[in-house]
């Protein structure tokens, strides 16, 4: 068998470098249309950021970067940016790893699920999120409104939001999922051999995990860091609303440079700086991401994961598991539970302020349907039953840009992995990823407002956007199922006599029509989620479900928080119906963005 | 009792018996091969020894003390595992030095102890190689030098040289052989295959199911196999159904290929010799007639008469397939004799008491 294998490989290597010779010019065409869409859409916009911030200054191209740094309000804002970011690594860390060695070491009944569940979170829309853990601690939240009813207190007890507690949990309750993906996935193959071999070698458990598991996970550990670091880097919405106007981190800057003060250069200047960062971190990724190829004898899961038998075990497995469903669950579920309950003040002094004793008022619908309803009778304000059709007519468009420009680079991806053009412009596809959202937005703004491309008032600006945003999802979702249809498999086909129609019925079909499944689906989530490009250019009258649900839950007053909610469940229901959807189709794991 | 002992081993994963009961010893400098088919529950002892799995009844003693509790590493075993395990992170010179580190040893003493284990194994000056570049021959020295170096008390190997090619596989049990004899070693080897068992082991330890199926030295076991199974295992294929006829007067065996004559010392080298003597007349029986063990004789008068069906080469012997009433036997024979040809008709003649061994 082995030397089967050999022989095998061996052809392929020569089919290959054959192939590498000629990049076709089939190749070629596949990716024109990509490539002008990220052209256009993307390296422009960029280059109009870096055109804007150096316009700023005549005396050099480091000059207005140079200002920035000198700012010390500039240098808290990137001092706070950094600072949050590693804390909520190191949070992430500490939760994951543990449920890491869970996933990957035992076999347990309800094991797909929570991992599905913990996937779900990672793709939940950041406004819904802040409004879940707003519906669970916020002032007006569940366990307040409880407390303040049980006791009898004017205040709400518990000061959880516009806190640095509130942004760190929210990014654990995001982040934890990669941590049990990267490490998990990486630890479930890795041989239980080499610690027993440690063990029996003299190794305790704590010389064997020091010595031996952690050198080997070390990759996985640090890529999914450094993926952490990125994400909690550039997060938008969770520090927006959950961490109020005090915490500002870049990517509130340069939104708040945008729309409130509309210093286009300054915020260009900014973008850069971030830009500079996620770049350099994307590179060290990429790096660790190579590295977890180390000639390891992974394992089938078959061989390293065992049964949950010991009690201590048990317990321990347990209450992680609690843990992990409490986190994730419980904000979820106060935000559907605070959507449908009414809480009537029994305001007496403190009404001013805005609160009061808050009393169970039952269950009630109201929030929901006066989401229909425009009370303020203003030109620019939609109510929100009308941004739920606006989200997807912006999500159908986004689904359909996706997978017209994301299956012809799938495609000629997987044609052939080993070619020198495929080599350079896969990286290219996943430079949006690492590209912050607001930037991506900032960069429609400055870029897109003139001819020759004026898009300003284009229905076009927003699916386009969130079609930037969706690409890397989807090509990563087309790409494997693409690839796994092998020559061989449409020559086996033909071989036993289906004619090339009956081969694209029976083969092609049935491996990629899951996988554009998986791909729309990814689109359609994201698009609906979509907070930060959009909070910069969304036109007023045409507002998205997200930006509807920031204004309202910036308003005072308890309708509109009570709106806030019923649309974010709502959204989130939607993005968790779509996220179900991906998990079910999809046929390889697209985790391994 | 030095060594070690393994007393009444049980052990059941979720419903399902692994272990049933094995007990044995090892004494010290002595070399016992565990031989059985895979899923045997070979590794799952080995494991149980080595402390990674415990046992859901029974104990492992060491010098007449029990192990129940001691954890695997204070055990001061070795196990080198069927696809080495070795430390992909580490050079090989930290892979061999690993179990001396755990004693703290000085590092002047680790140099010296590696490099004279290196050199034991047949690779000196190898420390510096990454142990991913090594071939299968080399990565398996440097797997059993790192278990050879911490001096462990008893070295288990598991399939040590499963994974690797035939030819190889055949030099390397020489100098397997002795360099666990050169350090006196006293270990348990497990196999599936039982030229390897043979040609290393004092004593084989043959199991099956997860019992013990027979317990001597190399001929004896290849001799003597004690059950069904046993002569299976070992390719002796020849076994047909047989009843034991007149065992008050000229007592014989009957089988589907004629009657064979039965005397006392069958009875005394078989499992039968426990029972009551009296008693077997008339009792169903297997019969093995070893193909090893016969002679095509066409002019005395025969024993088995048959036609051959094939002759089939394998270098030094040759086995010749022939039918005898419908029952098809295999019989080898030194390939310098001349040998029937296909459809032949030929006369087979054995010593009942050195070619046929019966079971219950």
């Amino acid at each position: 068998m082995d030397r089967n294998g050999v022989t095998l490989k061996t052809i392929n290597r020569t089919a290959t470098s054959n192939r590498l010779r000629a990049p076709s010019i089939k190749l070629l065409l596949l990716w024109l249309a990509p490539l002008a869409f990220l052209a256009l859409f993307y390296f422009f916009p960029l280059g109009s950021i870096l055109q804007v911030s150096f316009a700023r200054s005549e005396s050099g191209l480091i000059a207005p970067i140079q200002q920035a740094l000198a700012s010390p309000a500039f240098r808290d804002v990137l001092w706070f940016t950094f600072w949050q970011a590693s804390l909520s690594t190191f949070l992430t860390l500490a939760i994951g790893l543990p449920g890491a060695y869970l996933f990957a070491r035992y076999q347990f009944p309800g094991k797909s699920t929570l991992r599905a569940m913990s996937g779900i979170a990672f793709v939940l829309p950041t406004l819904v999120v802040a409004a879940a853990f707003n519906a669970l601690l916020g002032p007006q939240g569940l366990v307040n409104a409880s407390l303040m009813s049980v006791f009898g207190l004017e205040q709400p007890p518990i000061m959880f939001t516009h806190t640095l507690y509130a942004i760190l949990l929210a990014h654990v309750f995001y982040n934890t999922t990669i941590v049990l993906r990267l490490v998990g996935d990486f630890w479930s193959h890795l041989d239980p051999k080499l610690g027993q071999a440690a063990q029996v070698l003299g190794a305790n458990r704590w010389r064997t995990l020091w010595h031996v598991t952690l050198p080997l996970l070390s990759p996985a550990i640090a890529s999914a860091a450094v993926l952490t670091f990125i994400f909690t880097f550039t997060s938008f919405g969770v520090i927006l609303v959950l961490g109020g106007p005090q915490f500002s981190t870049l990517e509130t800057e340069i939104y708040y440079q945008t729309v409130s003060l509309f210093n286009l250069p300054l915020a260009a200047t900014l973008a850069l700086i971030q830009l500079a960062c996620t770049l350099a971190l994307t590179i060290v990724y990429t790096r660790l991401a190579n590295r977890l190829s180390r000639p390891l004898n992974l394992r089938p899961v078959e061989f390293t994961q065992r049964r949950l038998t010991a009690w201590r075990q048990r317990i321990l497995a347990g209450a992680y598991i609690l843990l992990l469903l409490m986190l994730i669950l419980t904000p979820l579920f106060a935000l559907a539970f605070r959507s449908v309950s009414r809480f009537e003040r029994t305001s007496t002094t403190t009404a001013r302020q805005g609160y009061g004793r808050p009393e169970w008022g039952g269950f009630t619908l109201d929030y929901y349907r006066e989401l229909n309803i425009n009370r303020r009778e203003s030109l620019f304000y939609a109510p929100p039953t009308t941004t739920i059709a606006i989200s997807l007519l912006y999500a159908s468009v986004t689904v359909a840009l996706a997978l017209l420009l994301g299956t012809p680079a799938a495609w000629a991806l997987a044609r052939n992995r080993e070619s020198i053009l495929n080599r350079s412009l896969d990286p290219l596809l996943m430079l949006p990823l690492g590209t912050s959202a607001v930037t991506l937005g900032l960069g429609f703004i400055v870029a897109l407002d003139r001819p020759p491309l004026d898009l300003r008032a284009s229905p076009l600006l927003i699916p386009l956007a969130h079609t930037l945003v969706a690409f890397p999802f989807v090509i990563r979702s087309l790409t494997p199922s693409l690839h796994s249809i092998s020559p061989r498999v449409r020559q086996a086909a033909s071989v036993m006599g289906a004619s090339p129609s009956k081969v694209f019925r029976h083969i092609d079909l049935p491996l990629v029509g899951r996988a554009l499944l998986v791909a729309a689906a990814f689109a359609f989530t994201i698009s609906m989620g979509e907070f930060g490009a959009t909070a910069l250019i969304a036109r007023p009258e045409y507002p998205t479900i997200p930006i509807a649900i920031y204004r309202l839950i910036t308003r005072p007053g308890m309708m509109n928080y009570g709106q806030a909610l019923a649309l974010s469940t709502i959204l989130m229901l939607v993005t968790g119906f779509g996220m179900l959807a991906i998990e079910r189709f999809r046929i390889a794991d697209v985790g391994e963005f | 009792m030095p060594g070690l002992s393994i007393i009444n081993i049980h052990k059941y994963f979720a419903k399902i018996r692994a272990l049933a009961g094995i007990s044995f010893n090892v004494q010290t400098s002595e070399i016992v091969a565990v031989l059985g088919p895979s899923g045997c529950g070979k590794s799952t002892l080995l494991n149980i020894i080595a402390g990674l799995e415990l046992p859901d009844q029974g104990d492992i003693e060491w010098d007449g003390k029990s192990l129940a509790g001691v954890p695997t590493h204070q055990r001061g075993f070795g196990l080198m595992f069927q696809d080495f395990a070795l430390f992909p992170h580490k050079d090989v010179f930290e892979n061999v030095a690993f179990g001396l580190r755990m004693t703290n040893l000085p590092l002047e003493d680790i140099r010296v102890r590696v490099k004279e284990v290196l050199e034991l194994v047949g690779l000196p000056g190898f420390e510096a190689r990454d142990v991913n570049t090594l071939s299968g021959g080399e990565a398996q020295r440097v797997a059993l030098a790192r278990s050879l170096s911490p001096h462990p008390r008893l070295l288990m190997l598991d399939e040590p040289l499963g994974s690797l090619d035939r030819s190889l596989r055949e030099r390397l049990v020489f100098d397997l052989r002795d360099i666990l004899n050169h350090s006196q070693q006293t270990a348990i080897y497990v196999t599936h295959d039982q030229e390897e068992a043979f040609a290393l082991a004092d004593r084989v330890v043959l199991m099956n199911a997860g019992h013990v199926e027979q317990i001597g030295s190399p001929q004896d076991i290849y001799h003597r196999p004690a059950s069904v199974f046993a002569a299976r295992f070992l390719g002796l294929n020849n076994l047909l159904a047989g009843k034991i006829c007149n065992l008050h007067g000229e007592p014989f065996i009957s089988t589907s290929i004629g009657e064979i004559p039965l005397t006392l010392d069958m009875i005394e080298h078989s499992a039968l010799a426990k029972q009551d003597i009296s008693k077997l007349d008339g009792k169903d029986i297997m019969v093995l007639l070893r193909p090893d063990a016969v002679q095509i004789n066409q002019n005395s008068n025969c024993q088995v008469k048959g036609r051959v069906l094939e002759t089939t080469f394998r270098g030094s012997t040759c086995q010749v397939a022939i039918q005898v009433n419908h029952v098809p036997l295999r019989f080898d024979f030194p390939s310098s004799e001349e040998l029937p040809h296909k459809g032949e008709i030929i006369c087979i003649t054995f010593t009942p008491s050195r070619a046929i061994q019966l079971f219950l």
